[in-house]
């Protein structure tokens, strides 16, 4: 045993550490996310312990992993978040907005930092040393006078306010500007005197303090310290307090041909103290002390396994080990099943294998249509094994897209943040209310849905929630309210903004509508009415409400959503609030279609858009002008796409004819499509033509149909634009 | 073979922490918080257990108490990973019964080096 830690010692210069980072930057974005979340949710007049321990957990385990990881700049800010954070936990100090903000501040600059070692340290180094120093000084308490800022004041002026504040308290007293002064700084008697150490830490963890060297003492209970500073003794002595008590600490101010010298005491550096740390325990700890005084680590005396009584106390462990090595032995195989909850795993290998899942989907469907020719009696194995390989092969692929689904919590997450900022920006009071977070939604259409979701949540705060004042005169709570749920329905999500705004006025968008020349009718449904705002460059100023327009972008956020085969609808009333909910498909590799053929060739429709089909009567069409054609259904005139003529499907045979007539429905509008036949409905894996061809008109995608051939998949709100001109 | 137990809230200094030891030649056990560090240690053996202090659910603290509390780790040595090296610390630290403390952040051949004081 001894040979295999001498090996591992020699070794150990040559360690990586940079094998870890990669984790370490995702754990340390978590854990700033949940701080952030934490900080946000905190409530300041009666602060959970719970709660306040977790964002502490958090900064703490940023700090840990930063400084061992070498990223000293990060280590060092989070080091002093965690100081503010500690005494906050220990009801050392009352947590205010203030202390909010500079943590909220940090977190972000933490992730910059992170970022930015990330990227193999490309870009400008951040300012650290302005926030640093707001931070410990905060966190010295009583140093600020805090004066609760509501939310509803700006942040940036509050924060501007508290951080000039902050300096000129930390300034000479007596208001001239500070100079460098040499000080000569004895704590003591002490009975610990190892205790004074403590102030070097200020010194290296305060940027800006100054700098301290510890000197000779002729009393072996008083430390001396050297110290060059522009704080003034009542700043020196705040932040001691911290450590020693005021009455120890004896501070004189030194010429500047000063009797202590640096050169009498020695410099503290981190690997100074490391090597002190380690050479001075070689030199074996004082017999009976009760605590070996070292940095770095120790041993208590008389621990179990403690070196120190090494050969009285460890031969028991030792004898244990052997008496119980049999149970271990049959216990080691279940302890390694729960190791680890999750892993992380390139979003690249997870596509790979969706991928690869799809070709295994088209073959299995290509094997299946083959089979049927095959006489049941003669090949019953082979058809009960390709029965297994049906069911198997689906149940693979609902696992393997399972593993792409992420909470929506991933994408609500940053909305309080967001809000709390905005509100302050716009003095509302805004209550955000999140549901159904756990719902999960395909990865990709996370990363498309959130700015639309941004933007119909900011619109929300901005054009929907009145101003304090004008909520409580129309009678309502002065607090707003935002709610984002998420939820599955049938095959797909739906995603709700909702707030209890000043809502939507159906008369004044009428009338903006007529304006700009569309056609509208006062007996047009509410929900085609609100559909308006969707028109690209309806702009609402002073229409959907009397302050600002709501539905800036609207055509934006639809389009995006359309793109993602969602669908967008609005329900509002006047002075009440309105909703906005966000229809989307759980996945867009997967897609139930309906098979259409037109001539040889076969289309795919997206099944969630079709409403209907049906034999055609001929006196049914009617022709209108330039060759448009309409089909009367159920008393209601329908746009006609013959799909032959769109797509040029070359014809062979003449006997065949259209006959059969699909009715779909996007936008909210529909269309009746001419096609051949009806050949099916199946699951096909959408493939991007984009990027594997190109960009075609009227064609959102193409798949690969069992027999091996490729189908287009229409694209059907460009099909039922196309009809409207 | 030498088992130690590791906890540690924090994936990387765990990763980093069983990565050291087991390249030094230790057979290594993970748990992410004191709870889980309890479950696994009274399962099995251990030689050694190196406990972070500020965990979830329970502390390394903790943990070093309700493990003394266990025959089978009476004397089994129990280091404490911690980045708060106060005295106060300390004594929290001796009276629950730790063997010794550590200070983060640590290399990996100061990690050893310390072991093999602990570990014949």
């Amino acid at each position: 045993m001894s040979e295999m830690h001498q090996e591992s010692s020699g070794s150990g210069d040559s360690f990586d550490l940079s094998q870890f980072y990669q984790i370490f930057f995702e754990e340390a974005g978590e854990n700033l996310d949940l701080m952030e979340q934490m900080l946000l949710n905190l409530n300041l007049e009666a602060a959970d312990d719970e709660e306040l321990n977790g964002i502490f957990r958090c900064a703490h385990s940023v700090k840990g992993g930063a400084a061992t990881f070498g990223f000293a700049d990060v280590a060092e800010l989070t080091h002093q978040m965690e100081s503010l954070l500690d005494r906050l936990r220990r009801h050392e100090l009352q947590p205010n907005p203030q202390m909010v903000d500079v943590l909220l501040e940090s977190a972000d600059v933490s992730r910059g930092l992170l970022a930015r070692h990330q990227a193999g340290g490309a870009g400008d180094p951040l300012p650290t040393a302005d926030l640093v120093r707001r931070i410990s000084l905060l966190a010295s308490g009583g140093m600020l006078t805090p004066e609760p800022a509501p939310l509803v004041q700006s942040d940036s002026q509050s924060k501007v306010l508290g951080a000039t504040q902050k300096l000129t308290n930390a300034s000479a007293p007596s208001g001239v500007a500070p100079a460098e002064r040499s000080l000569a700084i004895s704590i003591g008697p002490m009975d610990k005197p190892e205790q004074a150490d403590a102030i070097l830490e200020l010194f290296r963890d305060i940027a800006g303090l100054g700098k301290i060297v510890a000197s000779t003492s002729d009393r072996e209970d008083t430390r001396v310290f050297a110290v060059e500073t522009t704080s003034s003794d009542e700043d020196l002595l705040d932040l001691f307090e911290f450590h020693i008590s005021r009455e120890l600490v004896k501070i004189q101010t030194v010429p500047e041909t000063g009797a202590v010298t640096p050169g009498d005491g020695q410099e503290l550096s981190e690997s100074s103290a490391i090597h002190a740390g380690l050479t001075s325990y070689a030199d074996d700890p004082p017999p009976g002390a009760p605590l070996a005084p070292l940095p770095g680590f120790g041993f208590f005396d008389g621990s179990p396994g403690a070196p120190a009584a090494g050969a009285t106390v460890v031969q028991p462990a030792a004898e244990q080990k052997t008496a119980v090595a049999n149970p271990a032995a049959r216990a080691a195989a279940p302890a390694a099943q729960t190791e680890a909850a999750t892993i992380r795993v390139a979003i690249s290998k997870v596509d790979q294998l969706i991928n690869l899942v799809g070709e295994l989907v088209i073959t299995q469907a290509m094997l299946a249509q083959n089979s049927r020719a095959l006489d049941p009696a003669v090949y019953q194995q082979m058809l009960v094994g390709l029965a297994d390989l049906d069911r198997n092969t689906r149940d693979l692929q609902e696992s393997v897209m399972s593993i792409r689904m992420i909470p929506m919590s991933i994408v609500f997450s940053r909305f309080p943040r967001m809000l709390r900022d905005l509100a302050g920006k716009l003095g509302k009071k805004v209550d955000f209310i999140t549901q159904g977070e756990a719902t999960e939604l395909d990865k990709g259409l996370v990363e498309k849905i959130t700015d639309p979701l941004t933007h119909l949540v900011r619109n929300s705060c901005d054009h929907g929630i009145e101003m304090p004042a004008d909520r409580l005169a129309a009678g309502k709570p002065e607090t707003g309210t935002i709610t984002l749920s998420a939820a599955h329905q049938g095959g797909s999500i739906v995603i709700e903004v909702r707030d209890d705004g000043r809502g939507m006025s159906r008369e004044k968008i009428l009338n903006k509508a007529r304006e700009r020349g569309l056609s509208v009718s006062d007996q047009m449904p509410d929900s085609e009415v609100w559909q308006l705002i969707f028109a690209p460059g309806f702009s609402t100023a002073e229409v959907v409400t009397d302050v600002s327009g709501r539905g800036v972008g609207m055509d934006v956020v639809k389009r995006n959503i359309t793109a993602l085969n969602g669908t967008v609808e609005i329900d509002s009333a006047e002075g009440f609030g309105m909703k906005v909910s966000v229809r989307l498909p759980l996945t867009l590799a997967i897609m139930d279609g309906m098979s259409v053929g037109i001539g040889n060739e076969v289309y795919l429709l997206p099944l969630s858009s079709v409403i209907e089909s049906f034999q055609v009567d001929a006196n049914a069409v009617n022709t209108v002008g330039q060759g448009a054609q309409l089909v009367k259904v159920r008393e209601e005139y329908m746009p006609v796409i013959e799909m032959e003529k769109l797509f040029q499907v070359p014809r062979f045979s003449a006997e065949k004819c259209n006959s059969i007539m699909v009715v779909i429905e996007a936008d909210g509008s529909r269309v009746a499509l001419l096609v051949d036949e009806l050949l099916g409905q199946q699951q096909v894996v959408v493939k991007n033509l984009e990027s594997n061809y190109r960009k075609v008109p009227n064609v959102s995608g193409a798949t690969i149909l069992g027999d091996g051939k490729v189908a287009l998949i229409l694209d059907t709100a460009a099909l039922v634009r196309r009809s409207r001109h | 073979m030498t088992r130690i137990l590791a906890v540690d809230d924090s994936p990387s200094m765990r990763k980093m922490v069983a990565f050291t030891l087991s390249g030094a030649g230790y057979q290594v056990v993970e748990a992410v918080d004191g709870i889980d560090a309890y479950e696994k240690a009274v399962n099995q053996t251990f030689d050694l257990v190196l406990t972070d202090q500020n965990m979830p659910r329970l502390d390394g603290l903790g943990l070093t108490r309700k493990l003394r509390e266990h025959p089978q780790f009476k004397t089994v040595p129990i280091l404490m990973l911690t980045t708060e090296s106060s005295d106060l610390m300390k004594q929290a630290g001796r009276a629950a019964g730790a063997t010794g403390w550590l200070v983060k952040p640590f290399d990996p051949t100061r990690l050893l080096e310390v072991i093999k004081k602990v570990i014949c």
